[in-house]
């Protein structure tokens, strides 16, 4: 079974709809059997770190996501807060890949970082399976994660930023793979392919 | 490098996509879902949703069709007319939609474009101006409405201003609609738009007046806007997106491939 952990945040919907398309039968739940009992688990969110902390702390299920040992996706504010801390009002995230979310240094670009954009390096990872540098995906944030060991792909804007991370079990993309066309579906479907 | 958008707009009206002329005359173009899903395959790079007849008509968007949309949509998709609440806009959300645009709501209720940013944060929030120039004030005003005819009113605001208070208030994106060029396919409104380019630093789209290839890349060009939308260009199969796509990117403009 494979779970959307309902967050609160407003994607779910959009990342259960792109999993039907793989054929996929998500499960949208806040109950903690149910995620730990998945096969894989996706954590979606868009908006702030403090709130989507504030909604997983209100449904119990900080010590829960912390605990799980199967594959884990975090998409976009999903993957920031799988980091230590965000500089997005001071919050502690979760801690399960190492480094913190600031402010994305854009150097006088736009922000938010908006649009589709593509990846600058991938690491040899089964998550990319099938996609290449300067493949296309869609982009929406403000904070990001820097460079660091725990970097699978990065892309650029103003400056360099994880695009992809892994820890162990523990992976993440910033991008939007439930609205970023083919490429999109095909990293969703690497994912649920992912072995540890 | 970041992609210039290619975005193509829908007026819903009573649940389906209509094209006007001018914000008048509305022609029925056909059923919502299939033709989402054809500009997907095509090459769009978002879509835009208005149902155009909402807050004119003091009720909000006919929300039935944006679950089917987001079913059969991978690309990001914005949904406006009528949510006029936090309430509203999370259930639009939730249905699956990426991005609320508010333009008359944000009009009467400023406090809004603040509000939606704290709860689904600064991308999610989309401010669609209705422009138009004023010969006897020689300014852009805005206007409110512009759904129906009967009904359109001039606001007290300068555009100038008004978009500059959006994104103070936390707006997270500009949709500049150039009334005056609305669907006579003669072109953006390079000049007002280089102008609201000058004073915003959030993604500026422009909207309003695509009638040839190089419409697009003359305002990605001089008005370095993030996107560009139309609609009846697209409608009508005067542009093929794939076409346009390899036109800008002859062109030297960045857009996905």
């Amino acid at each position: 079974m494979i779970c959307i952990v309902d967050t609160g945040c407003a994607n779910l919907t959009s990342v259960k709809f792109a999993l039907e398309r793989l054929n996929a039968k998500p499960q949208v739940s806040a109950d903690p059997g149910t995620i730990t009992s998945a096969e894989r688990v996706f954590l979606p969110g868009v908006g702030a770190a403090a709130y989507a902390m504030n909604g997983l702390r209100e449904r119990g299920l900080v010590e829960t996501i912390q605990a799980l040992t199967q594959p884990v996706l975090g998409i976009c504010l999903g993957m920031q807060i799988l980091l230590e801390s965000s500089q997005e009002g001071n919050t502690a995230c979760l801690g399960l890949v190492p480094g913190q979310v600031k402010a994305l240094d854009t150097k006088g670009l736009r922000s938010p970082h908006m649009g589709w954009n593509t990846l600058t390096e991938i690491n040899d990872s089964p998550l990319f399976t099938g996609i290449e540098v300067g493949d296309y995906f869609y982009f929406v944030h403000s904070y990001a994660a820097g460079l660091s060991e725990a970097t699978i792909a990065s892309s650029e804007y103003g400056s360099a930023f994880s695009a992809a991370i892994q820890n162990e079990n523990f992976y993440g993309v910033q991008f939007h793979p439930e609205r970023s066309g083919e490429k999109g579906l095909q990293v969703l479907k690497n994912f649920l392919e992912v072995q540890l | 490098m970041l992609a210039r958008r290619i975005i193509p707009c829908l007026d819903v009206r009573d649940g389906q996509v209509v094209k006007g002329v001018k914000f008048r005359n509305h022609e029925i173009i056909g059923d919502i879902v299939p033709l989402a899903q054809r500009y997907a395959n095509e090459g769009a790079d978002e879509l835009v949703f208005y149902d155009i007849t909402a807050s004119a008509d003091g009720r909000s968007v006919d929300r039935s069709w944006v679950e089917r949309v987001a079913r059969v949509i991978d690309i990001p998709f914005c949904v406006a007319g009528g949510i006029d609440s936090l309430e509203l806009a999370t259930e639009v959300l939730e249905m699956g939609a990426d991005k609320i645009s508010i333009n008359s709501p944000a009009l009467q209720n400023p406090q809004l474009i603040t509000d939606m940013n704290a709860r689904f944060g600064q991308q999610c929030v989309v401010v669609g101006v209705d422009s138009f120039y004023d010969e006897k004030e020689t300014d852009y005003r805005v206007y409110q409405y512009t759904g129906d005819v009967e009904r359109t009113q001039l606001t007290g605001w300068r555009t100038v201003d008004w978009v500059q208070k959006a994104e103070a208030l936390g707006a997270g994106e500009i949709v500049l609609n150039c009334m005056n060029q609305d669907g006579v396919r003669e072109g953006y409104d390079i000049k007002q738009l280089s102008l609201i380019r000058g004073l915003i630093n959030i993604p500026l789209i422009a909207s309003g007046g695509a009638g040839a290839l190089e419409h697009f890349s003359e305002v990605f060009v001089k008005s370095d806007v993030d996107g560009a939308l139309a609609a009846s260009v697209f409608h009508k199969g005067v542009i093929d997106i794939q076409d346009l796509k390899g036109y800008l990117r002859q062109a030297g403009i960045e857009v996905r491939t």
